[in-house]
């Protein structure tokens, strides 16, 4: 019963883990970039969260009205101003520029809010469990792991059977012709920052709910998506569902022999997985 | 004009000055304990070893194309090591720092295995994963202090030097002796059979696999070395610090972030780009240490700007105005004076 | 006579240090169908990437119904109603047939064509839209390709190399629709290595010799000599 019980709670976990990644995977399936600034920008996201909590009085879950398209302009101006820049064949640009970024977020997180752990106060929300067939289970993490299905079933529905998913995966596929049937696509890679950055906001949220955090903690965040997205499989999003939740459970397996091996052993299934399977457990694009 | 006429040079007159103002610079450097406070000297020991990192990383990343954001792994794992050897082994710091760089090797093999299955970005978030591990796994061993750390006992201090001024002269030694070595490393390396091949690998990938170099063999070779050597610096510098805990010996921002802007700044992709960026570095926190956090925002702020309007760096924006190279690593065509008008 | 739908003054270009075109003077008529032939690395594709905007040029140097297009991105070209049917097809993989087509009415531009027509014109691609696009054969995926084309309502409709890869039949095909494609006034630049081919459909030719027009005239009265005097600079 305990194993089990890790087991779930694990999956719950990697709800969370599945929203950290779910922008990553979006970005690179559109414009092969990553974001070394991600996690900080979910930092960001909690940052944002808190401000509102405390300034307009808004629950936490209320505020995600404000913050999510706060991060999604934010995403649409980052991406036109900064990162398009950087695009092109050139590895390097694209991974300095937004390294140099993480930095620059950090740092301006440290002088806004200073380094004192912060979090959100979600009242009884935080507390309010359910029991299911023996096995507690937090409300919140039951909410977030919901979160994160209806974000991967949002973005898979957005890709696959909108006009905004065509021009996304037509841009993905080669940029000059999709230029020349009138998609501009630096303006389709602000609109798929926006998206990614708005479901950066949820998660950011969520994560400032559920533990305290500092402007610090932004590269483990980062981590951790990354970790979802490679063990799913590049370029599928249900396999990063997939990959959140083996993320999660190994987690917290792991944290059941050893309080010490929680974060430990994530990074272990990860190596072990890309030992075995290169491309993740359910591949679509080649990395 | 006949072809004959033309001649093929690695050499040039900037070369050779270079080399004699080099020297010079390096005896006057090796008398510093003659010339130079403890603060000063402890001082360019710090930028030795910095400019010894930055080199290193940049013959991963500027040449290889393997940019990595987790040689603090490295860094951290040289340091454990030589507290571990020195305080169980009984070694003397001197082959433990040896010794750092021949197990780093070790380790690098199975790791470079592994995350060389990442392509690009994802190479680089997989080396931060290796040195989250690193980081992780060390914080566990309790001998060494777990997560709190340890410091080195005076004896084994003691077993450098007797003397405290000779501690620090012997310390300011290694750490010159460790730049020099390793940017001479790199630049014979480069000079090399292997170093043209990993230069056409980095021109273009898919014509050299074409010419028959075997890419992967080249950036494990890359990644191997550079890693031995990381560690051996990683080792002396915790030997001037006397003290080791998993956030200080596994610190991204300390090991690879200042690496990554030296390196952008003063020009990736070239020997004289670290050298150029170390003292730059150094200057600016110098002068702008005092602002904290704001310091560090105008570094990411320099190194965005850099990165997007001059990407060679400051020293590619010297190059492409005077045409120099201090470490004559191309061939030059030169066409012969014309004698005469016809 | 009626201003050109589109006109070329002193067209230059170039890859970084590598000039592709040198002073190119051309104009395309309203209504006209227009032949381009050349030999390999003469400077058809640079030309064609000039004209739809993904190289720019010097300002001025390409007009557009009187509008100097020469600084627009493709886009901004694409929607001012001009085309192409690029080199090699070009579809775009992860999409479906009807996607492929859909994507080619992004521009918005009303007009005779929409899925309906382009389907009446192949009526394979009304059996084969929930595919694939890169499972089709050459010449259906060709099909999908002027499909996308046409689903912008071009005025003016560039086709780049379109026999090139496909099977004799099949080129014989295509260029059978090609009279039931431009109609109704549209104009057309047609870009063939196939000169016999290029001639039969057009009513002018240019031919380009190293980036620059060596030979303009109409395409029943040019001879032989003239044109491999034009392509191959020898006599």
């Amino acid at each position: 019963m305990d194993w089990l019980n890790a087991i779930v709670q694990g999956t719950l976990l990697g709800g969370l883990y599945v929203l950290f990644a779910a922008g990553l995977s979006l970005i690179f399936g559109v414009m092969r970039l990553v974001n070394i600034a991600h996690g900080d920008l979910i930092v960001l996201g909690a940052y944002l969260g808190l401000t509102v909590t405390t300034t307009v009085g808004l629950h936490p879950l209320a505020a995600l009205v404000i913050v999510v398209p706060a991060m999604g302009l934010i995403g649409y101006a980052l991406q036109r101003g900064l990162l398009n820049q950087t695009l092109g064949d050139d590895l390097l640009p694209p991974l300095l520029v937004t390294f140099g970024l993480s930095v620059i977020l950090q740092n301006g997180l440290l002088e806004l809010y200073t380094a004192d752990p912060q979090k959100m106060d979600a009242g009884a929300l935080e507390t309010a469990s359910v029991t299911v067939g023996g096995l507690t289970l937090g409300v919140l993490p039951l909410l977030t792991f919901g979160f994160a299905v209806a974000v991967i079933w949002g973005l898979q529905w957005t890709f696959y059977r909108t006009g905004l998913g065509r021009a996304f995966r037509a841009v993905s596929d080669n940029q000059d012709i999709a230029q020349l049937m009138g998609l501009n696509r630096r303006h389709i890679f602000g609109l798929a920052m926006a998206l990614a950055l708005a479901v950066t906001a949820i998660a950011g949220i969520l994560l400032g709910i559920r533990t305290s955090f500092d402007p610090s903690i932004g590269g483990g965040r980062l981590i951790f998506g990354f970790e979802a997205v490679i063990i799913g499989g590049l370029g599928n999003l249900w396999g990063t569902l997939a990959g959140g939740v083996i993320l999660g459970v190994a987690q917290t397996l792991g944290a059941k022999i050893d309080p010490g091996w929680q974060i430990l052993s994530g990074h272990l299934a990860f190596l072990i997985i890309l030992a075995i399977r290169p491309n993740g457990l359910f591949p679509r694009i080649a990395a | 004009m006949s072809l004959q006429d033309y001649t093929v040079t690695r050499s040039s007159q900037a070369a050779r000055v270079a080399a004699v103002l080099g020297a010079l610079a390096l005896i006057v450097l090796v008398c510093a304990p003659w010339w130079a406070g403890r603060a000063d000297m402890r001082l360019m020991g710090e930028l030795f070893l910095y400019l010894a990192l930055a080199s290193l990383w940049n013959l991963m990343a500027g040449y290889a194309g393997l940019v990595s954001v987790g040689q603090q792994a490295f860094v951290g794992f040289g340091g454990y090591v030589l507290f571990a050897l020195t305080m169980f082994g009984g070694l003397h710091p001197l082959a433990a720092i040896g010794l750092a760089g021949l197990l780093g090797a070790l380790v690098s093999m199975p790791v470079a295995v592994l995350i060389f299955r990442l392509r690009g970005a994802y190479f680089a978030i997989g080396t931060w994963v290796i040195a989250e591990v690193f980081r992780l796994g060390f914080a566990q061993i309790s001998a060494l202090g777990g997560g709190s750390g340890s410091s080195l006992p005076v004896a084994i201090v003691k077993s450098l030097a007797s003397k405290r001024a000779m501690r620090e002269s012997i310390s300011y030694w290694l750490a010159l002796g460790a730049a020099v070595l390793v940017v001479g490393c790199v630049y014979l390396f480069l000079r090399s059979r292997k170093g043209l091949a990993l230069t056409a690998i980095r021109d273009n990938e898919l014509a050299a696999a074409s010419l028959g170099i075997d890419i992967w063999r080249a950036k494990f070779t890359v990644y191997v070395v550079t890693s031995a050597l990381t560690a051996m610096i990683g080792a002396l510098i915790f030997l001037q610090k006397l003290r080791i805990s998993p956030d200080a010996a596994f610190s991204v921002n300390d090991w690879t972030a200042f690496v990554i802007f030296i390196v952008v700044i003063g020009g990736i992709g070239t020997i004289e780009g670290p050298i150029i960026g170390t003292l730059v570095f150094f200057a600016l926190r110098e002068t702008l240490a005092d602002l904290g956090t704001i310091y560090l925002i105008v570094l990411g702020l320099v190194a965005i700007v850099m990165m997007l309007r001059a990407p060679k760096g400051i020293w590619g924006l010297v190059r492409s105005r005077f045409d120099l190279q201090l470490f004559p690593l191309g061939y030059r065509v030169i066409a012969p004076k014309p004698e005469k008008e016809a | 006579m009626p201003d050109p739908i589109l006109q070329m003054r002193g067209l230059t270009a170039h890859y970084g240090d590598f000039q592709a075109l040198y002073g190119i003077d051309m104009h395309v008529d309203p209504g006209e169908v227009l032949a381009i032939i050349g030999a390999n690395g003469a400077g058809k594709t640079t030309l064609m990437r000039s004209v739809t905007g993904l190289l720019r040029n010097g300002a001025n140097q390409i007009r557009y119904r009187g509008q100097d297009i020469s600084r627009l991105r493709a886009d901004q070209v694409a929607r001012r109603g001009l085309a192409m049917v690029p080199e090699g097809r070009q579809l775009f993989p992860s999409l479906s047939v009807k996607e492929n087509l859909m994507i080619g009415a992004q521009v918005g531009r009303k007009g005779p064509w929409d899925l309906g027509a382009v389907y009446r014109l192949f009526p394979i691609l009304d059996e084969r839209k929930d595919q694939q696009s890169i499972s089709l054969s050459g010449g259906q995926q060709q099909m999908v390709a002027i499909g996308r084309a046409l689903m912008s309502n071009p005025d003016l409709l560039l086709f780049d190399e379109i026999s090139l890869g496909l099977a004799p039949i099949v080129i014989k095909d295509i260029y059978a629709a090609l009279p039931g494609i431009i109609k109704d006034g549209m104009s057309a630049i047609i870009v063939e290595q196939d000169i016999a081919q290029a001639l039969k459909v057009s009513g002018r030719v240019y031919c380009l010799q190293e980036g620059r027009v060596s030979l303009e005239g109409a395409s029943d009265k040019v001879t032989r000599e003239e044109i491999s005097r034009a392509y191959f600079g020898i006599a």
